[in-house]
């Protein structure tokens, strides 16, 4: 059978929009994350109310950027509960976690206080979600950032992004395997040095 | 990533089963036995394992998020220690059937009601004899996409549907057919 790939029917067209719950909530329009290779671009932003934390400080190492809509999602499918979870993991692999979203340095502090979480979530509070826009993952109609993860080798370079549908928890396993990917390309530089 | 939820699975080698392992169909579960959307889906479970019968083989491996609930990783090991003396299912069942007293006495008491060896139940439980195959179950389940709990497979098929009992046990019985 031959299709055409002018355009969805209307029958395929139907089935998406029913497969995504959040599309009352949501707007569609997804952006473009910023792809493999690029320069992570550097920040500063607010970890605690009186503390900020650099990008490029951790120069040296992997690091695992999780931008997410909005703190204070339901528990048990949690993101950055699973996440909590998988910290040795991450350092087993030489890597650190950070988690960012457009909340405000004390909603993090409630939110992690009350999740226990033991990651640094960053504030990309002001201006408004600045970071998660120049990462390509700001929905500009919904005032938040995508379900977004980039993974950033040690010499500051995106190894591998992923943006998820807003309303499904990505899960960790797309991680492990860019970090592993990382880890296993390490000696192979090692040795051209 | 979440497209990649096939899973070679259970294995009769390490993990607890009811039913026979060539049963048509494999049913897993990653649970926690603090998290009440778990506790809800566990008479779900039993139903649909009554129903099928000898059709269906069930598995549980603990997916612990043991930040968010701080009794999950003891409770866990309990129905790993209680596995040791031979009662992996009924501690499992007195778990979910007492999720709100997680805590190490009531625990303790579990295993009195059981008939367990006591003094082996707690040096189990308290050293972590378990810890590793716990930790084992958690990262084969990141890996397979878990992304919270309960998170079930059916014949290594992630199940995303809902969990009451007629679409869950209509999504069960149809993989006999369709495998």
């Amino acid at each position: 059978m031959s299709t055409t790939t002018t355009g969805a029917t209307p029958a395929t067209a139907k089935k998406s929009e029913e497969q995504d719950p959040y599309r009352e909530l949501y707007s569609k329009n997804r952006r473009k994350a910023l792809p493999p290779g690029t320069d992570a671009p550097d920040f500063t932003l607010r970890s605690t109310p009186d503390q900020w934390l650099t990008l490029n400080e951790f120069r040296g190492q992997p690091v695992v950027l999780a931008f997410y809509p909005a703190d204070w999602s339901p528990v048990c499918g949690d993101q950055m509960a699973l996440y909590n979870e998988m910290l040795k993991e991450f350092h087993d692999l030489g890597a650190e976690l950070i988690g960012l979203s457009v909340d405000g340095a004390w909603c993090h502090a409630a939110f992690a206080r009350h999740r226990k979480l033991h990651f640094p979530l960053l504030a990309d509070f002001e201006p408004k979600g600045e970071v998660a826009r120049r990462y390509g993952v700001y929905r500009d109609k919904d005032g938040v950032s995508e379900r977004a993860l980039f993974v950033i080798d040690a010499d500051g370079k995106i190894h591998w992004s992923f943006v998820s549908p807003i309303g499904i928890n990505p899960g960790a396993d797309g991680i492990l395997s860019a970090l592993e990917e990382l880890q296993n390309k390490k000696p192979t530089t090692a040795k051209a040095k | 990533m979440i497209e990649q939820t096939h899973l070679k699975l259970p294995d009769p080698e390490r993990d607890h089963l009811q039913g026979a392992i060539d049963a048509p169909i494999a049913l897993l579960e990653y649970g926690d036995y603090e998290c009440p959307v778990c506790g809800e889906a566990q008479p779900i479970v039993r139903e649909i394992q009554r129903r099928l019968g000898d059709d269906l083989c069930f598995a549980f491996r603990h997916f612990p998020l043991t930040n968010v609930h701080p009794h999950a990783e003891h409770a866990a090991e309990a129905a790993e220690a209680a596995g040791e003396q031979g009662a992996f299912w009924p501690m499992h069942e007195m778990l979910f059937a007492n999720q709100d007293a997680l805590d190490d006495e009531s625990l303790a008491e579990y295993a009195i009601a059981l008939g367990l060896n006591e003094e082996r139940f707690i040096q189990d439980v308290v050293s972590g004899a378990h810890a590793e195959r716990i930790r084992e179950d958690f990262r084969s389940g990141v890996r397979a996409g878990v992304n919270g709990t309960p998170c079930f497979f059916i014949n290594g098929q992630r199940y995303d549907g809902a969990r009451a009992l007629e679409p869950f046990l209509a999504a069960v019985a149809h993989s006999a057919i369709s495998t």
